[in-house]
């Protein structure tokens, strides 16, 4: 990405192991620091499309290298835009118990769709449940900064 | 003591004050070593008095919290007691958010936590 460039965008069909999950949300985090993304919100957005790959890899496709997750980036300095879509089977994302009850909280799974939904400023399921949409308009300087 | 890849592991006052090798815990691999090293130190060095110090800490995905979810329950089951501290202000915010700051006891500072540990 040249200095000049002020947006970034990636539409990529990757394999379903980590390894590649990774090697994209790293692309986009370069681009996101190229873009003058800092701080929170790219915590946020790290948070979120780790969720959303790992998630889409080993529960959608269940690491099925016969299937492939499909990852859209499209970033400015204002908005990052991100969806990934598996191939599995999909699920129910308006029936998932809320992980915070007290009998759920201890539990080493399920904080994924609670994270993506409270990070990200706005998101989306599709119908089948194997693709998320998700937008993060980044925070003015006031809000971007770390609190102690 | 045994020697590990993913953390250093040092006395102080009885409790032992495990530090981070490294400032992103995100790579798979990465997070199952972390995982296997932590429950270690509860299965074979019968260590139960843990202090998790997260300076230097930047990023963590929820794979490793969910080790920390984990080691939690091995500690209880051991009797002992584990705090976690000096957590960056982006990775205190996700305990907060997934309320695993009432499953945790959270600390500030270092000091702060050696000094809970004697209450």
């Amino acid at each position: 990405m040249t200095s000049i460039e002020a947006s970034w965008s990636i539409d990529k069909k990757i394999p379903s192991e980590l390894d590649a999950g990774h090697a994209v949300i790293e692309e986009l985090m370069t681009a996101l620091e190229t873009l003058g993304w800092e701080g929170r919100d790219v915590f946020h957005i790290q948070m979120a499309i780790e969720e959303a790959v790992v998630n889409a890899i080993e529960h959608g496709n269940k690491r099925d290298d016969s299937k492939h997750v499909h990852v859209v980036f499209r970033v400015n300095r204002e908005r990052a835009e991100l969806a990934v879509t598996d191939q599995g089977q999909g699920f129910d994302h308006r029936n998932v118990a809320d992980p915070t009850e007290d009998d759920r909280v201890d539990q080493p799974r399920g904080r994924g769709v609670m994270l993506i939904r409270e990070l990200m400023t706005e998101s989306a399921y599709n119908d089948a449940g194997n693709g998320v949409w998700m937008l993060k308009i980044r925070s003015q300087p006031e809000e971007s900064g770390s609190e102690a | 003591m045994a020697s590990y890849r993913r953390i250093t592991v040092l006395e102080e006052g009885g409790v032992s004050v495990v530090r981070f090798i490294d400032k992103k815990i995100v790579d798979s691999g990465t997070i199952e070593q972390l995982g296997e090293e932590l429950n270690a130190l509860v299965t074979n060095e019968k260590r139960n008095m843990l202090l998790l110090n997260f300076d230097g800490v930047e990023f963590m995905s929820s794979a490793a919290l969910n080790k920390l979810i984990s080691l939690n329950s091995k500690v209880k089951a051991a009797a002992g007691r584990l705090k976690l501290c000096c957590l960056r202000a982006e990775i205190h915010e996700v305990f907060k958010i997934t309320r695993l700051d009432r499953v945790f006891d959270l600390r500030k500072t270092q000091d702060d936590a050696l000094a809970a540990f004697k209450l």
